[in-house]
C-alpha cells in the first residue's frame, strides 16, 4: 500500500498529468458534479458520483466514423480514427468500474470494436472507494463492494491521506512513475475504512433487494406479466434513464450530409425512444409499454443470458435519481420480482 | 408544507369513485425514500389506501397525461391540479387536446413543492426520512447522529420560489380556499441577462447549453409539446437527432423548442424540474413571455380557454418588425 498525504494532492495530480492527460470529477456550478480535465486549482469534487457516468471517455455520446469526400465522380473514404495518446480517468466509483466489464463485453467481444478498444487501450482507470454510499446506492444487489473498487489503481481517501495500490501492470507502471510524492505504509488505515463502510452498507434501505427472479432464461415467465403495463404507464419515453446509465451500450449510426460529402458517425439510442431499432416496416415496439420492458429485460434477463449471468446493472442509482418520474429499475425489480427487498 | 391532507384526497376521491363520477384517479404514487414520487392511475379507494401519496414532493404537472390518458379511459377520470396546473390544463383545452367531458378536475390549494436536490445540497447524500413540521423539514440520514432541521423556504423549487399564481384558472370543484394572481420576481433574472452584452448572454447559453445530454426530458414532460411525431424524433425532417453532435446542434434544439412553445408555454417549470443537468430552460420561456408582455400587452398563456395568443393574432396596433430588431436585448 503506498499513501500520498492530502495536502499533496494537487502535487499529485500535477505528477500524473505529465505523463497523460488527467480528468476526474469537479463539482459545477449548480452542484452537479461532471469529469474535467485537470489543469493547476482544478479540485477534486467530493461528490459521491458524477451526473453522467465515466462512460464517455470509452463510447462517447457521439463519435465520428469515417466520412467521404465527393469530387466529381470520385468518392474519396476518409479513416476518422487517430491513434489516442494515454488519459487518466481518476476517482472513477465502483459501480462505474464494474460497467467497464459489461461494456467490454458488447464491444471487445469479436468482432472488435476498434473505436472502442483504442480507447480502452489508452485509458488508466483510477478508483475511489466509497465511504458515504447514497440511499439509492444498490450494487451490493450486484455484488460490487463499493470499499474495494476494482480499475488499473484502487484508492482510498481518508481525512488526511489518500492510499493507492495498482491492480494491474498499467496501474504499477503509473504508480512507478511517480515516485517520491508517495510513501509505503500499512494497510490498517484503508482496512478500518472498509470495516466502516461494511457497516453502513448493512443500512442502507435497498441492502435487501436481490436478482433471485431475474436472470438468463426467466424470458417466458417475465415477458408477459402484467405488472408491465402499471410500471410503464406514466413512462415518458425520455430516455434520460439510458443516458446517465453507465452500462447502456445502445447507439445509432447516421450520416450527415456535409453538402459536399458525408460524415458518419455514431451516437447513443435509447430503447425508450419510438425510432430506437426501426427497420424498413417500421418500429417492432410500438408502445411505450414495450420499449420499457425492453430496458429491463435487457438488462436483467437478456444481457445475462448472453453473458454467463453477468446483470447488465450496477446499482449505481443514477436513474433513481434523475428519472423525471422516479420510475426506475428497483420498483421493477421489486414488484415483476415480487421481491419486496426487505 | 401542504395545508390539504393525504387523507383528506383520498376521502375526496373514495366520494366521487363511490358515486360513479369518475372512474379512476390520476394522483401520486409512493415511491422508495419518501421524495420519488411517481404519476400513478388508481382504480379504486383501497389501491389509494396503500400507494397513494401527498407530500411537499407532488410536483409533476397532471395536465399533460390527460392527452393519453383521456383517450384510454371509459368514463372520466379524476384529476387533481394544483394552481400552475390549471394553467397548462386551459392552455391544453385551448388546443384541443383532450375532451375536457372525460375529465373531471378538483383544485388544490399549493404551499410550493419542495426540490429534493437543495434539500441534498445541505444534508448530503443518504437520506432516511423526511417528515414536515410545520414549515421545517426533518431530515434523518445515515451519516448524521441528528435529525436534521431545513426551512421549506430554502429548499423551495425555483418555478415556486417564483410561483406566478395561487389561483386556479381550471376545475369542476375547489379543495380548501382558492388564492390569488401573484406579483412574482420571475423575470428578475431574464433582466439580468438582457442587461449582459450580446457575447456574454452567448457565453452564458453555451455554458448552459453544452452540458444538454439531449435527453428530451424537458421535451417529454413540457405540457405544451404534445405532437404526436416532434420534429427532433422524425428521420424525414432533416433535423432529426439523437444527441447534440455539436454546439450548433446543441442550441438548435432548444432554440427551436423555444420558439414553437413561445405563447403557448404557460411557465408552469416542467423543464427545468427534469432536466438532469439542471440547465435553466425556464429562462428561454420566460424571455419570450416577458417580450411578448411588452411588445403586445401582458399576456398568461392558459389564463382562460380559448384565448387568442397576441402570436397567432392580428390587430392593425400590433409592432413593426423593425421595432423588435432595432430593440435592444
Ligand atoms: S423510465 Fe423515466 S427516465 Fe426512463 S424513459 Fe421513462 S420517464 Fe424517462
Ligand atoms: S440501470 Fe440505473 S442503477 Fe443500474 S447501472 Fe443503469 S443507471 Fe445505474
Ligand atoms: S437495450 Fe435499452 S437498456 Fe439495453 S443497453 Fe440498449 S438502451 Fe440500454
Ligand atoms: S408554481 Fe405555485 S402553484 Fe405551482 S407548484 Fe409551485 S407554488 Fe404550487
Ligand atoms: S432535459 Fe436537460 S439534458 Fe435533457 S434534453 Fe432537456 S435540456 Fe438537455
Amino acid at each position: 500500500m503506498l499513501k500520498c498525504s492530502l495536502d499533496k494532492i494537487q502535487n499529485l495530480f500535477a505528477e500524473i498529468s505529465k505523463s497523460a492527460k488527467l480528468y476526474l470529477p469537479v463539482d459545477g456550478k449548480d452542484g452537479g458534479a461532471s469529469y474535467g480535465e485537470w489543469s493547476e486549482g482544478v479540485e477534486w469534487s467530493g461528490a459521491l458520483n458524477t451526473t453522467k457516468s465515466p462512460k464517455d471517455f470509452f463510447f462517447p455520446q457521439t463519435e465520428d466514423l469515417m466520412a467521404f469526400k465527393t469530387a466529381g465522380k470520385s468518392i474519396e473514404i476518409i479513416d476518422t480514427r487517430s491513434e489516442s495518446e494515454d488519459f487518466v480517468v481518476f476517482g472513477v466509483r465502483a459501480c462505474d468500474a464494474k460497467s467497464f466489464d459489461i461494456l467490454d463485453r458488447v464491444f471487445l467481444s469479436e468482432p472488435q470494436d476498434s473505436f472502442y478498444a483504442m480507447k480502452r487501450k489508452h485509458g488508466i482507470i483510477v478508483t475511489a472507494a466509497c465511504t458515504k454510499p447514497s440511499e439509492t446506492c444498490f450494487c451490493q444487489t450486484f455484488g460490487i463492494d463499493p470499499a474495494s473498487p476494482a480499475g488499473d489503481i484502487s484508492t482510498w481517501k481518508t481525512a488526511d491521506a489518500l492510499y493507492l495500490q495498482a491492480n494491474t501492470e498499467k496501474g504499477t507502471a503509473l504508480l512507478e512513475k511517480l515516485g517520491a510524492i508517495l510513501e509505503e505504509c500499512s494497510d490498517d488505515a484503508v482496512n478500518a475504512q472498509k470495516e466502516k463502510t461494511a457497516a453502513i452498507m448493512q443500512k442502507l434501505p435497498l441492502k435487501d433487494l436481490n436478482t433471485d427472479d431475474f436472470g438468463g432464461g426467466k424470458t417466458q415467465e417475465l415477458f408477459n406479466n402484467p405488472a408491465w403495463d402499471e410500471l410503464s404507464q406514466s413512462c415518458l419515453g425520455c430516455g434520460t434513464c439510458t443516458f446517465v446509465c453507465p452500462t447502456c451500450q445502445c447507439y445509432d449510426i447516421k450520416d450527415f450530409n456535409t453538402g459536399n460529402g458525408v460524415i458518419r458517425y455514431r451516437c447513443w439510442d435509447s430503447c425508450m425512444y419510438s425510432e430506437f431499432t426501426r427497420m424498413a416496416h417500421g418500429n417492432n415496439r410500438l408502445t411505450q409499454k414495450e420499449r420499457f420492458r425492453q430496458r429491463f429485460m435487457h438488462k436483467l434477463v437478456y444481457y445475462p443470458e448472453n453473458n454467463d449471468g453477468l446483470f447488465s446493472c450496477v446499482g449505481c442509482g443514477r436513474c433513481l435519481a434523475k428519472c423525471p418520474i422516479s420510475m426506475n429499475i428497483v420498483k421493477v425489480m421489486k414488484k415483476i420480482g415480487g421481491n419486496k427487498g426487505e | 408544507m401542504q395545508k390539504i391532507t393525504r387523507e383528506q384526497l383520498i376521502e375526496k376521491a373514495s366520494e366521487l369513485l363511490a358515486n360513479g363520477t369518475v372512474s379512476c384517479v390520476l394522483g401520486w404514487g409512493a415511491g422508495e425514500f419518501g421524495y420519488d414520487v411517481t404519476p400513478t392511475v388508481f382504480k379504486t379507494a383501497e389501491e389509494m389506501k396503500t400507494g397513494f401519496v401527498f407530500s411537499d414532493f407532488c410536483g409533476a404537472n397532471f395536465s399533460k397525461y390527460l392527452v393519453a390518458k383521456t383517450q384510454k379511459t371509459e368514463g372520466k377520470i379524476l384529476v387533481f391540479l394544483k394552481p400552475c396546473d390549471t394553467y397548462s390544463f386551459n392552455q391544453l383545452l385551448t388546443e384541443h387536446r383532450f375532451d375536457r367531458e372525460k375529465v373531471y378536475a378538483v383544485g388544490i390549494p399549493c404551499e410550493g413543492m419542495a426540490d429534493i436536490s437543495k434539500i441534498k445540497a445541505i444534508c448530503g447524500e443518504g437520506i432516511s426520512s423526511i417528515t414536515a413540521e410545520g414549515d421545517t423539514f426533518i431530515v434523518t440520514t445515515l451519516y448524521d447522529d441528528e435529525p436534521i432541521a431545513i426551512e421549506a423556504s430554502a429548499v423551495l423549487a425555483e418555478r415556486c420560489v417564483n410561483c406566478k399564481s395561487k389561483k386556479h384558472v381550471a376545475y369542476d370543484e375547489l379543495m380548501g380556499e382558492d388564492g390569488d394572481v401573484l406579483d412574482s420576481g420571475r423575470f428578475d433574472e431574464v433582466a439580468r441577462l438582457e442587461a449582459m452584452t450580446p457575447d456574454e448572454r452567448f457565453a452564458f447559453w453555451q455554458n448552459e447549453l453544452s452540458r444538454c445530454i439531449r435527453c428530451n426530458a424537458c421535451r417529454d414532460a413540457c405540457p405544451a409539446c404534445t405532437c404526436e411525431k416532434c420534429v427532433f424524433d422524425n428521420p424525414k425532417s432533416g433535423v432529426e437527432n439523437k444527441s447534440p453532435a455539436n454546439s450548433f446542434e446543441e442550441k438548435l434544439f432548444h432554440i427551436i423548442r423555444a420558439f414553437h412553445v413561445a405563447g403557448r408555454c404557460t411557465d408552469c417549470g416542467e423543464c427545468s424540474r427534469v432536466c438532469p443537468q439542471n440547465i435553466p430552460l425556464h429562462l428561454l420561456n420566460r424571455k419570450f413571455i416577458k417580450d411578448i408582455n411588452e411588445f403586445y400587452g401582458d399576456y398568461q398563456a392558459g389564463a382562460e380557454v380559448g384565448s387568442r395568443a397576441p402570436l397567432v393574432n392580428y390587430t392593425t396596433a400590433d409592432l413593426e418588425p423593425g421595432e423588435v430588431f432595432n430593440r435592444e436585448g
